[in-house]
């Protein structure tokens, strides 16, 4: 039954790539839809299932023995535990939602683009889905490549825009060195362990000691793969990726840079969870990256112009918030903070497509304005997102991001905490200048609108962002007539988005609160390695192929985990007065955007212009950019193309198979002098012949 | 007795030879190997082979010999011209110079060969009654009769393929 | 009795004479016969050999030889008739054509 989940997505890929351009867009819309419903009705039904098996821990389904070789005995095996089936339901849940929205927002392509975008959307789904059932690192990876492959497809959509072939080029081959990194940490793991099986592992690690002191193999190996989650997740240093992928469709924006795709280096170390806890070093490295990464991304989006980048940057925020809580230890916390982020950054980015839909294609927030009035759907829900990620009390973010300052403080990790409550304010502060410069006030057209403006750099000039290739195409552009609210189609998504953004965070009430904190003990035993590993070769003979094991639980308890359940009284007060202190921070953001950018925009403008040298190192994203093609981009084309193309190439593959032409030409030149014409000559060299031969018999 | 027959029959055979490869003038060459063939159906003689002797008188001496004479007159070959003086302009070529050298070289590894034969591996030898011509004969027409028929074939290419060389061009 | 070395020396030296004189010599026919005294110098070997095992089959092959030797002559000579008839001359050395 756990096959089903990623194969009827994979079923409604197959079906649209093949047949897709025929069908009419209602059908091969619909077919997509139905696909990731229906994968979600099979997710409910397993995730009941695990639930209802009283002192079940986890489902497990090996389909086929994948790789027999020797030690190497991996199969393909799917695994559903707390944690994956969090997961897969945020997945097919929210996923289902932006199938739906996509009818909508995709609806003036051309039938085969809108089959093929749906072929797309789907493959990723499944593919998304086999990352987090994997029951061992191979079947992972496979998860992790097609993701990567999809993301790169969707976010090249449309492909004969150059500036979206090249994002898509730079998300896949950014991704690549990630995944270089999680290749060679999994072999490491392989060589050390002889196994790949995430449950054997953990088994396998907890028996050695922490690595405190020293960088040992786990170390090693777990920083590497952190190097690929830092890939995947857009984290330092390979986030640069994701503020480009917005050159994509906004629902596939939503989909896979909010929800699913950059969740991916997250769910890896929740998963790989004991290992993390037994390499100290590495939980350090993480929690430093992702704290570095949330407060720099948060001054980037600060400034930014464009609707989408401003999400895009603020994705890659609270991701550092997500790998922040896993770095120090609260795994249970930074996969709560996923859950709840995967609902509103939907919701955000969904809100952006709609507004930016409804403009006809204008993304630059100097362009918009007072669209409160036109768009009341629309603006209430953004509002909604907004605050839910500015952390307010009741709503989702506030319990997540809560949980996880706390419990960065708890570890005495003040400095770490520091920062994240400064870049909470960031985060209020530049959701909310969003919010008012795009529905509050007038309606605008304060963007330059020839693109060689020396400030700006980013590309928000040509503001028709997807509406430049020549299939598409609304009528007018943007600023004429009255925007139009969503369709239908998009609407009920974001309403039902706001929804979830509202309760979801209802299951992580924590203790202080005198809420029981349901969903940290609902995912505590994925993070911890349980005894009942099934043997080695579960080979798929037969009909047991497709039965689900019903794993057993007899869990050990970690020497080193956090304590998962249980609070001491004393933290409560902290805890409360931590609360306070970022509801504070939360309002005082949105204070000051509304000051800045909602009163006094004059003096914001000016003061823009007075620290113009700051300002523009924001805006340029500290020229990160700019900075990796110099000393990385740049060499590696220099190498290319003189070394290896002129040198190994040219001059040493030619050159010896045209030398070999060359001696033969020239050899024969020599050779051929032999046949003089003369006769003698001839009967001469027959002679020396005879007498090297009798010479050879006589003294040999 | 033999062994004077030998060196007598033997200088005249060399010394022939020597004639023939040094005279300038064809027909003087010609005679000259006359002279050496039948010096050797003597050392034939002295081999207990008669019928070989007297087949090399007939065949070589008679027919071949004759026939060549027939061409010497017929294409009136001329005295080849006077080698000139050096030994190096004599020889001609570079690579005949040097094949020159490895024909003597040749000789010298034949000698050498021969010379290192042992000499009690043949037998003193058998009475002249083995090489009768009955036995000759008898051993022509059964073991290798074979080889008798093939080479009457050789002859009678070879006769088609002289008359057509040597013909007269047509038109 | 004569030893079989001195046989096959003079052979040997028929020989070596033979084959100077295919090459020293600048005019065909000329070759043709120290072609016809390297062929003698064999056949006094084999005679010598047959001669000293006993058997006749030296003699045999002495017949072969000479039968072969008389139709090479034959062919060689037509050759030489027909060469002389296109360039009136018997020097080796004029005829050229195959070379490279």
């Amino acid at each position: 039954m756990l096959l089903l989940i990623p194969l009827l997505p994979f079923a409604g890929f197959l079906i649209n790539a093949t047949l897709g351009r025929r069908l009419a867009k209602s059908i091969s819309g619909g077919i997509a839809c139905l696909a990731i419903i229906a994968a979600f009705v099979v997710s409910l039904l397993a995730v009941l299932d695990l639930r209802g098996a009283a002192g079940v821990h986890a489902l497990r389904q090996v389909v086929f023995t994948w790789l027999p070789s020797g030690d190497l005995q991996i199969p393909f095996e799917l695994y559903l535990d707390p944690l994956s089936s969090l997961m897969i339901l945020v997945i097919t849940g929210i996923g289902s939602l932006i199938h739906i929205y996509s009818t909508g927002y995709m609806h003036d392509e051309p039938d085969s683009e809108y089959a093929r975008y749906f072929s797309y959307l789907n493959l990723f789904a499944s593919f998304m889905l086999v990352l987090v059932l994997g029951a061992n690192m191979p079947v992972m990876f496979i998860g992790w490549e097609g993701v990567g492959l999809c993301s790169y497809l969707l976010i090249g959509f449309w492909f004969t825009k150059k500036s979206a072939a090249d994002a898509g080029k730079k998300a896949f081959i950014v991704n690549r060195i990630g995944d270089f990194g999680f290749v060679l940490g999994m072999l490491l793991l392989f060589t050390t362990f002889t196994t790949l099986d995430f449950q054997q592992l953990a088994v396998a690690v907890s028996s050695h000691a922490t690595e405190a002191g020293s960088w040992g193999v786990i170390t090693i190996a777990t920083m590497l793969l952190f190097l690929g989650a830092t890939g995947k997740s857009a984290q330092i240093p390979l986030y640069v990726w994701l503020p480009d992928a917005m050159e994509g469709p906004t629902p596939v924006s939503a989909l896979i840079h909010a929800a699913t795709m950059v969740t991916a280096g997250v769910y890896m170390i929740g998963r790989n969870a004991v290992l993390f806890t037994h390499a100290p070093h590495t939980l350090a490295v993480v929690a430093g990256i992702g704290v570095a990464t949330a407060l720099m991304a948060g001054t980037i989006g600060l400034v930014q112009n464009d609707i989408k980048r401003v999400l895009a940057y603020s994705t890659v925020s609270q991701l550092g918030y997500m790998f922040l809580a896993m770095g120090v230890g609260a795994y249970a916390a930074g996969i709560f903070h996923l859950y709840t982020h995967a609902f509103f950054k939907a919701l955000l980015f969904l809100g952006s497509g709609s507004v930016i839909h409804a403009l006809s294609g204008e993304q630059d927030l100097r362009n918009m304005g007072g669209l409160k009035k036109y768009l009341p759907i629309t603006y209430w829900t953004f509002l909604i997102g907004a605050l839910a990620i500015a952390g307010v009390p009741l709503l989702s973010g506030f319990f997540s991001k809560d949980e996880i300052l706390f419990r960065t403080f708890s570890g005495g990790h003040v400095l770490l905490w520091a920062i994240g409550i400064v870049t909470s304010l960031l985060t209020a502060t530049y959701m909310f200048r969003l919010v008012f410069l795009a529905f509050h006030g007038e309606r605008r057209h304060d963007a330059p609108a020839a693109p060689a403006h020396p400030e700006e750099e980013e590309p928000a000039a040509h503001g028709h962002g997807h509406a430049a290739p020549a299939a598409h195409g609304h009528g007018h552009g943007g600023g004429h007539g009255t925007p139009h609210e969503a369709p239908w189609s998009m609407a009920i998504p974001l309403i039902l988005l706001a929804v979830g953004s509202v309760v979801a965070g209802y299951v992580g009430v924590p203790h202080a609160l005198k809420g029981s904190n349901e969903i940290e003990s609902f995912l505590a035993p994925s993070f911890e390695a349980s005894r009942s590993v099934p043997s080695r070769t579960a080979s798929a003979a037969g009909g047991a192929a497709f039965q689900t094991v019903a794993v057993q639980e007899a869990r050990t308890e970690q020497p080193g985990a956090e304590p998962a359940s249980h609070e001491p009284a004393a933290d409560e007060a902290t805890e409360l007065t931590l609360m306070g202190i970022s509801v504070g921070i939360a309002f005082a953001g949105i204070g000051l955007a509304w000051f800045f950018w909602q009163r006094n925009r004059p003096l914001t403008d000016s003061l823009a212009r007075q620290f113009g040298g700051p300002y523009r190192l924001l805006l340029n994203k500290y020229y990160v950019d700019e900075l990796y093609d110099a000393a990385i981009v740049q060499p590696i084309k220099l190498l290319s193309t003189g070394a290896l193309w002129k040198g190994v190439d040219a001059g040493l593959i030619d050159g010896t198979v045209n030398g070999v032409g060359a001696l033969v030409r020239v050899g024969s030149t020599r050779l051929r002098r032999l046949q003089t014409g003369s006769i003698r000559t001839y009967a001469a060299s027959l002679f020396l012949g005879v007498a090297l031969i009798l010479g050879w018999y006589l003294w040999l | 007795m033999d062994v004077i027959a030998f060196y007598v029959f033997g200088a005249i055979a060399i010394a022939a030879s020597l004639g023939v490869v040094g005279q300038r003038n064809p027909m003087h060459s010609v005679m000259l190997l006359i002279s050496s063939f039948g010096a050797l159906a003597g050392l034939y003689v002295i081999l207990d082979a008669p019928f070989t002797a007297v087949t090399q008188i007939i065949i070589y001496a008679g027919a071949i010999m004759v026939l060549f004479l027939f061409v010497v007159m017929l294409l009136n070959v001329p005295r080849e011209e006077p080698a000139p003086a050096s030994l190096a302009g004599m020889l001609g070529p570079r690579a005949i110079k040097a094949a020159a050298v490895l024909s003597v070289v040749m000789g010298a590894e034949l000698l050498y060969a021969v010379l290192s034969i042992a000499q009690s591996f043949f037998s003193a030898g058998h009475a002249g009654s083995v090489s009768s011509v009955a036995n000759i004969g008898q051993a022509l027409f059964t073991k290798h009769a074979f080889a008798f028929e093939v080479t009457s074939i050789l002859i009678l290419v070879s006769m088609v393929g002289a008359v057509v060389l040597a013909q007269k061009e047509h038109r | 009795m004569v030893p079989l070395n001195y046989f096959l020396v003079l052979s040997a030296v028929l020989f070596a004479i033979g084959t100077a004189g295919v090459f020293l010599r600048r005019n065909l026919i000329t070759v043709l016969l120290s072609v016809e005294i390297m062929l003698n110098a064999v056949n006094l070997t084999f005679v010598a050999v047959g001669r000293y095992l006993g058997t006749v089959d030296g003699q045999i092959i002495v017949f072969f030889v000479m039968t072969v030797a008389a139709a090479e002559a034959a062919v060689g000579l037509a050759l030489v008739i027909s060469l002389f008839r296109h360039r009136e001359t018997l020097s080796p050395d004029a005829f050229t054509a195959l070379k490279w």
